[in-house]
């Protein structure tokens, strides 16, 4: 083990970025996958902190275009987000290499939901690779920016929860050839999807994968671990390492290049074994893709969909055990901190029974007790759209009760174009937008964006004033408040809104007590600086 | 070097230090040359939630989760994590928790995680030196001293209750 450094799945990305000389990475925080993005900042790299995915892939993408080495990080959501630029990127292609890492979360320990993101390699028509280890981490990223530079296309290299999360040992070794200067190259053709254009793109589109597909039958990202001849298993990504432990006496093909597939040499591997059972995590995308070649391969029963697998349930699979399984004694559930705002917050809406469109963040733990203050949350961003859509349609007694609560990393990301929704469709009776500002993404660990004038690093930046960006929208009446322990008037404000039969937009403005020695040290660093001195104030309200 | 893998959970409520434990017992597995792998499950961790980590370590490590039922060491920082985790424990494992030392002796409140890495010391084959080097590594400077007592405090106790 000797040089060797423990390195969890998400720093081995960002060193391999590091060593490759990726010029650029760009992304929204998303557990699992943030730590890839602060460490590639720690290395030295260049690292962006993006509105939103969609941004950040675009972002990467002209890097791309423009011949510089670039990587694009999200969680698996964060995919759907940015899943209109992917499709059509395939089409294009890169000048120098762009690679999409999408962090899956089965067992959502912390989604809202656990959609497996392997069926966008084969949707957007992109290569992807599955690390099963920190070493693989590293070595696959570099892997996927020689095959996005061989054939000019991004690759999807998909990680997941406990890849991202777990710490192994780690031999760096070094970079696979130094990284070309960026510099334009016009290509009209290749880049401008007009649809004439476009038909010749998805045509090069498939013949790429085609040829892909036939490099990846003695392609080195598989391989196979010798065994019995009576027991094959097919696996990839974090199930290799269940499957090692639980059977070490089977045969098994690893697979790493997951899309396209090397269906001879998975036939192959099936016909040379007695019992061929494939073990995957989440949706059966490989037994579905093997079996439409006509060849039988065992699955897992239904129940193993849901969560994540371990030696136990692999174990499980194995026996074709499908008894219930014990249950884990529930733990503590996190909660919002004893002293956080939006307490008071959540105690007013409650006493004023609105009926609340929730959004994703650390306030969406208003759900729980003593509050229940939350009635929907679905996606981030999705709080203004669905209030909207009950304000329209609840009979005026309810629609007047009807409240969008929503942090300020989530306005920022997605809620913007909720909020001309809002403006150039206004319910009869008006509405109330709370925007939850407490100058941090907390959830994911504090990232910053826009709004906090402070990029990646924490060094100013210009900042987005949200009262003047929803007031130039076109909202009249807009609030800002500071809540506080003890005080009444955050529920005045919210009192006077939800009567006036207005469209109102209250933001509760107060930093997040995790933080505030931090906010301490940036802003001081922020004076010392020639930049922009607003970029370093956090605005406490006014 | 037996090929048997050492599995270890350490269990507590956010903010306690459970993940910082479980680096500081990595990296002690790392520096006396074992395979090892770490894993945790971060999320809400810091809204006080319960967190645990694993850390396994032996000649070759596979999966990166100690399987339910097969920890040796189950190291709880707080007593109402004990019940929630007791079934990750194999039979005749052992489980360490804050009853195992007197915490009114401890240079403060924060070194209990490290107190308990004391306890849990005494049971495993890396040697003193080596885990003093980890905590050194693992903190910054001025916190060494405090680790380093509190270490020893657990170190101590659990040596005596073995002898005795
Ligand atoms: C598309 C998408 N990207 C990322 C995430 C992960 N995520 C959930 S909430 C959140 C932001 C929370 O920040 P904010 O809205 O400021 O609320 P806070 O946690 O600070 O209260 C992020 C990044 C997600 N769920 N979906």
């Amino acid at each position: 083990m000797k040089n060797g450094k423990l390195l969890s799945g998400d720093e081995a990305i960002a060193l391999a970025a590091w060593d490759a000389g990726v010029a650029l990475g760009a992304g929204y925080p998303g557990t699992p996958s943030t730590e890839i993005l602060e460490s590639f900042s720690e290395l030295g790299g260049h690292a962006q902190w993006s509105p939103n995915e969609k941004v950040a892939l675009e972002v990467t993408i002209g890097a791309a275009f423009a011949g510089a080495r670039a990587l694009a990080t999200m969680k698996h959501v964060g995919l759907n987000v940015a899943s209109d630029p992917l499709f059509t990127s395939a089409y294009t292609g890169v000048d120098a290499a762009l690679v999409v890492v999408s962090a899956d979360d089965p067992g959502m320990a912390s989604s809202q939901n656990e959609q497996d993101n392997r069926r966008y390699a084969v949707a957007a028509g992109v290569p992807m690779l599955e690390p099963s280890d920190s070493q693989e981490a590293y070595d696959f990223t570099l892997a996927a920016i020689e095959i996005s530079e061989r054939w000019k296309i991004p690759v999807l290299l998909r990680v997941t929860t406990r890849v991202c999360h777990s710490y192994t040992v780690v031999h760096p070794g070094g970079s696979k050839g130094a990284p070309k200067a960026a510099s334009f190259a016009r290509d009209i053709k290749g880049r401008v999807m007009i649809p004439a254009y476009a038909r010749l793109a998805h045509r090069k589109l498939r013949q790429k994968l085609a040829e892909m597909q036939e490099w990846n039958e003695s392609c080195q990202l598989n391989r196979v671990v010798p065994g019995s001849e009576k027991l094959g298993i097919i696996t990839s990504g974090i199930s290799f390492m269940h499957v090692r432990e639980a059977v070490p006496e089977a045969s098994v093909l690893k697979l790493g290049f997951t899309h396209p597939l090397p269906m001879k040499q998975i036939i192959q591997f099936a016909k040379s074994v007695k019992r061929c059972l494939v073990i995957e995590e989440g949706d059966p995308y490989l037994v579905e893709a093997i079996r439409a070649q006509g060849v039988w391969v065992e699955g897992k029963p239904d129940m193993y969909r849901f969560g994540e697998l371990d030696v136990p349930r692999v174990r499980r699979i194995l026996d074709n055990d499908v008894s219930p399984e014990p249950t884990k004694p529930a733990g503590k559930p996190p909660q919002l901190c004893d002293a956080c705002q939006y307490r008071i917050v959540f105690e007013s809406l409650r006493k004023r029974d609105c009926i609340v469109a929730g959004d994703i963040g650390c306030y969406t733990l208003g759900v729980l007790q003593p509050f229940e203050a939350i009635d929907s949350c679905v996606c981030m961003g999705a709080s203004i759209g669905v209030g909207l859509g009950m304000r329209h349609v609840l009979p005026s007694d309810q629609a007047r009760r009807v409240v969008s609560v929503i942090g300020d990393s989530t306005f920022v990301h997605s809620g913007i174009s909720g909020l001309v929704e809002m403006v150039y469709n206004p319910p009869p009776n008006g509405h109330v937008l709370i925007i939850l500002d407490n100058a941090t993404t907390a959830m994911t660990g504090h990232q910053e964006h826009p709004g906090t004038g402070r990029s990646l690093n924490h060094e100013p930046t210009n900042k987005l004033v949200l009262e003047d960006l929803v007031r130039a929208v076109g909202v009249k009446r807009v609030h800002v408040v500071e809540p506080r322990m003890g005080s009444e008037e955050f529920d005045r404000v919210l009192t006077e809104c939800l009567n006036s039969d207005e469209l109102a937009v209250i933001i509760a403005r107060r930093p997040c007590i995790l933080i505030v020695k931090q906010l301490k040290q940036y802003e001081q660093r922020g004076q010392n600086c020639e930049c922009d001195p607003k970029g370093a104030n956090v605005e406490q309200g006014n | 070097m037996s090929s048997k893998v050492t599995n270890i959970v350490v269990a507590g409520l956010g903010g306690q230090g459970v993940l910082k434990g479980t680096g500081i017992l990595a990296d002690v597995a790392l520096r006396a040359g074992y395979d090892v792998k770490k894993s945790e499950i971060k999320g809400m961790s810091q809204r006080g939630g319960s967190v645990t980590g694993d850390v396994r370590f032996g000649k070759e490590v596979f999966s990166p989760m100690v399987p339910n039922g097969e920890a040796d060491f189950l190291l709880v920082l707080e007593p109402t994590q004990v019940e929630p985790n007791r079934h990750l424990l194999r039979p005749g494992g052992v489980l360490i928790t804050p009853e195992a030392i007197n915490t009114d002796t401890l240079p403060h409140k924060r070194t209990l995680n490290v107190a308990l890495l004391g306890a849990l010391s005494a049971h495993l084959p890396m040697p003193e030196d080596q885990w003093l080097e980890s905590l050194r590594a693992g903190f910054e400077e001025t916190f060494f001293e405090g680790n380093k007592k509190a270490f020893l405090i657990g170190r101590k106790s659990s040596q005596a209750r073995q002898a005795s």
